[in-house]
């Protein structure tokens, strides 16, 4: 137990000592989408009855903040300790497969939530709501900083250069976090892109956290709960797996 | 009593390399062993094994009896490796490095040791300096305290010395001597045949993958080139001596003599040939001679 909770610290002081850019900067890139989007989009989106879309579009891009750094903090950790070499240090001690993974995802669920936070905060003037449902709340933002988290773990422990890990990103993370109905609600959508968007698990986190704060969403909690959880038991299952196989950590 | 290492028919491929070929020895408890070979031989890799940093295709390795494998876990409690390459996370002070470290093996409350341990290598001014601040023989230091930090009865250092410099080479040494007198095993792999030389008490030799030398310094010293004898001639080495003529040496001529009542016959020889003896002189034996003369196939 103490072997994780030190990898665990250690992981959280990582992203802290830089919190200027691991925290602060996302929080600003996403308070000025808000202000773009609610300025252009204000008098033409239309998105739940009663939900103004400024309101509306908060929650979604605290998610996809989330979801981003939640992603980055274990890839970008993983990554930089293999290619500088000072994994080692965390590959020699006595640490199993379960403390190892538990550390890296509960320290990106760390960045992931307190961005989320942040976001919230500085767009909350915007005319975000308090929370109908908190737990809804709650639960979205943990399992959907765990879904995106534990990808950064399996990029990062895959991906032998950055140019990989940047690849990974761009063409995967970007895309899932950005087509996913932070700006606009599903509902309004041509069929193939509505279609295209119930493949993405990131909508159903969207929407998940979306219901917490205004009791109506796209679709059921329920159902995206259940997407989103068996996402998070199916990834965590292959890191694990990975991780217990030694997988491009031991050679 | 349980040996410190033991491996027994380890065999490792990279591809088509192997880079280990079915490599068995021990090392006992309380043993300062080194092991030698030249770049590329297998020695990182098969002290990788050892850490469970790399996975042998076949063999077993086991630390204080316990296999690398299938107990992982008190395998690397019980082994300290500081590795070859300078690694070292420039995100932390060299405090925080060895803290982690000392938490990773479920210590806690270690202070006291990391302080003795950051003393005894002359960091405790650096304590709290960032990783990145430090130079190369500081950085080196500090991968050895933090190999440390859970006091392993086993001790491997991999080239600890390569670029370090010579003051901090001795004071090392100085240390790890310490160490191995106060009960640790210790294995090491360097360049500098000297430090074997005056270290250790058992030597191995690696070569392409295989274990081909493995015996008390002292043996691997007296069966060697002490039968070796330099000398400058007048003319031609005769052809009856040709089978004893091991290589030329600063314009001298060494022969490897069996025993070394041998040399009356040479001198005999020389003489019946009317060359001249110009200089004569019994080579020194040391480990630099023996292991040149391994590594390029010669049987002592
Ligand atoms: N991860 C690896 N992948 C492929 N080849 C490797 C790897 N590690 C070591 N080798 C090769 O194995 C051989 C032994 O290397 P190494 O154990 O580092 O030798 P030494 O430490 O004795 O210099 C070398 O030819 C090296 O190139
Ligand atoms: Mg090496």
């Amino acid at each position: 137990m103490n072997g994780f909770y030190t990898l665990f610290k250690k992981e959280v002081l990582r992203f802290w000592k830089v919190a200027f850019q691991t925290v602060s900067a996302p929080v600003l890139t996403a308070l000025m989408y808000q202000l773009i989007f609610s300025h252009v989009l204000r008098s033409h989106v239309d998105a739940y009855p009663g939900v103004s879309y400024t309101a509306f579009l908060i929650p979604g891009l605290a998610m996809m903040s989330m979801a981003q750094n939640a992603f980055a903090n274990g890839s970008s950790s993983l990554i930089q300790s293999k290619i500088t070499g000072n994994i080692v240090f965390i590959l020699l001690p006595p640490l199993g497969a379960l403390e190892f993974f538990a550390a890296y995802l509960l320290a990106a669920i760390a960045r992931g939530l307190l961005v989320g936070l942040g976001v919230l905060v500085v767009t909350a003037w915007f005319g975000l709501p308090l929370p109908a449902q908190p737990l809804w709340v709650l639960a979205f933002a943990v399992l959907g900083c765990g879904v995106l988290g534990t990808l950064g773990i399996i990029a990062g422990i895959w991906a032998e250069k950055f140019d990989q890990l940047a690849a990974f990103q761009n063409f995967l993370i970007m895309p899932l976090t950005f087509l996913s109905g932070v700006f606009y609600s599903i509902n309004s959508l041509p069929p193939i892109w509505f279609a295209a968007s119930h493949a993405n698990p990131v909508f159903y986190m969207i929407d998940g956290f979306r219901y917490g704060f205004f009791g109506q969403a796209d679709i059921s909690p329920w159902l995206s709960l259940g997407v989103v959880g068996t996402s998070f038991v199916a990834l965590a299952s292959l890191a694990l797996g990975m991780i217990k196989s030694g997988y491009k950590l031991r050679h | 009593m349980t040996s410190a290492i033991s491996i027994d028919g380890v065999s490792k491929r990279y591809g088509a390399l192997q880079a280990l070929d079915s490599v068995s020895f021990s090392v006992e408890q309380g043993e300062f062993f080194a092991l030698l070979g030249p770049n590329g031989a297998g020695k990182t890799t098969l002290i990788s094994a050892m850490a469970g940093l790399a996975r042998q295709d076949s063999g077993q390795i086991r630390i204080m009896g316990h296999d690398t494998i299938a107990s992982a876990r008190d395998a690397r409690i019980n082994l300290g490796v500081v590795p070859q390459e300078l690694v070292f996370d420039p995100f932390f002070t060299v405090r925080e490095a060895l803290a982690f470290q000392s938490g990773y093996f479920g210590l806690r409350r270690n202070d006291a040791w990391i302080d003795e341990l950051l003393f005894k290598l002359g960091l405790t001014e650096k304590a709290n300096a960032n990783m990145r601040a430090l130079s190369g023989g500081m950085k080196r230091r500090v991968m050895v305290a933090q190999a440390l930090v859970h006091r392993p009865p086993v001790i491997v250092l991999d080239e600890p010395t390569a670029g370090v410099d010579v003051e901090l080479r001795q004071s090392l040494w100085d240390f790890v001597q310490e160490l191995n007198d106060a009960g640790h095993t210790i294995i090491l792999t360097t360049h500098y045949l000297e430090e074997a030389e005056t270290l250790c008490s058992r030597i191995a030799m690696l070569k392409r993958g295989r274990l081909i030398a493995l015996e008390d310094k002292d043996t691997l010293l007296s069966r060697s080139a002490k039968r070796e004898v330099a000398l400058k001639l007048s003319g031609e080495l005769p052809a009856s001596l040709a089978p004893w003529h091991a290589r030329n040496e600063d314009g001298r001529i060494v022969l490897s003599l069996p025993t070394l009542s041998d040399l009356e016959g040479v001198l005999t020889t020389l003489r019946g040939a009317g060359l001249e003896v110009r200089e004569l002189s019994m080579l020194e034996t040391d480990l630099e001679h023996v292991f040149v003369s391994m590594m390029s196939g010669e049987k002592i």
